[in-house]
């Protein structure tokens, strides 16, 4: 193909059991059509899933490394913000 | 069970089997990562059929011959395949539009055999029949765009229609043995896949701004075994380890 590559396009599957869908990796293709049968293709041949979404890997916004200190640490000191904070009587089953 | 009972189940083989080892060829050579995996895919669906459907003619012949016996210790002249499955790939438009009418016509014709008073082929034709509605899919989609896409892909699709819609006929030649078989209620009836196959092929091939050729000649002879040139060469490779070790194991 030289250097002329087909868009790039990102793979999600859902398991039979799951019940998300999951990033599964990339593929290159011409359109929507032409990566959902190459996603089939590539990363359904051992029945890994029962849904596909496939999006072009342009139309993804990434957070950026070096927001990682003020998007992602402020949440580390946080603790009540995580449910086993608070203390749940003995007689609730969870 | 009749002669013809077993023969009929052999051309479904051999058919399965000859298209299954031309795509195989295209495996680690075709155009870019994605499509040689799927191309892979089909390849593997064919050579599977075969598998069931050739184990399935050894059963009805009684003589003790199995899906290998039958793929590869048979000579040329015994093979059953429609000539359009034995010509050569060509270039990626030449396989993607003769496998697009041998898709559509095995989806049809599967999906008949559905329904066949034979139980095996029936339950062989129900697992096959969902195979070739992705594959009609894939191929359907190639077609268009190679033949709505630049002037190259047109030209190669084209050119490869022009030489593919001779040897199609031959799909629908109709001989004793599929009118026994049909009138038995174990084969598909050819007529009626015809039309249906026609309407779709040919509305399809107009999508995508590809003209049919006129019906100037016409290729047949496959299956009573008068072969191409071209089939020598593939039955060579395909069968030439188990000739050089006839029984192996691994």
């Amino acid at each position: 193909m030289g250097e002329k590559h087909l868009p790039l396009w990102e793979v999600f599957l859902r398991s039979r059991r799951g019940l998300d869908h999951k990033h599964v990796g990339s593929l290159h293709a011409a359109d929507a059509e032409q990566a959902m049968q190459a996603a089939r293709d590539t990363y359904t041949r051992r029945q890994e899933g029962v849904s596909i979404w496939v999006v072009r890997s342009s139309d993804i916004h990434a957070s950026q490394f070096e927001d990682e200190a003020a998007f992602f640490d402020p949440a580390g000191d946080k603790i009540y913000r995580h449910p086993t904070f608070y203390d749940v009587p003995d007689e609730l089953k969870l | 069970m009749s002669p013809a009972h077993f023969e009929y189940v052999l051309r479904l083989g051999d058919n399965a089997l000859i298209v299954g080892q031309r795509l195989s060829e295209w495996c680690g050579h075709s155009p870019f990562l994605e499509e040689d995996i799927a191309m892979a895919n089909v390849a593997l669906d064919h050579i599977g059929r075969a598998r069931m459907l050739l184990t399935h003619a050894g059963a009805l012949e009684g003589r003790g011959r199995d899906e290998d016996a039958l793929a590869y210790a048979r000579e040329e002249r015994e093979f059953r395949n429609c000539l359009l499955c034995e010509l050569p790939n060509g270039d990626y438009a030449f396989t993607l539009v003769r496998q697009y009418v041998l898709d559509v016509f095995h989806r049809l014709q599967f999906g008949a055999l559905g329904a066949s008073t034979d139980a095996t082929l029936a339950a062989i034709a129900a697992k096959a029949v969902k195979e070739s509605v992705y594959h009609v899919r894939r191929s359907a989609q190639w077609v268009l765009r190679f033949g709505d896409g630049t002037h190259e892909s047109h030209a190669r699709a084209q050119a490869a229609l022009d030489e593919v819609w001779a040897y199609c006929d031959e799909l629908f030649a109709s001989d004793a043995i599929d009118t026994e078989m049909s009138a038995a209620g174990i084969a598909a009836e050819l007529g009626t896949l015809e039309r249906a196959w026609r309407a779709e092929v040919e509305a399809h091939f107009a999508r995508a701004g590809l003209v049919l050729p006129r019906d100037e000649w016409r290729a047949a002879g496959g299956r009573s075994g008068l072969h191409t040139e071209h089939m020598g060469r593939l039955l060579a490779e395909m069968q030439a380890v188990p000739r050089a070790h006839p029984g192996l194991r691994w």
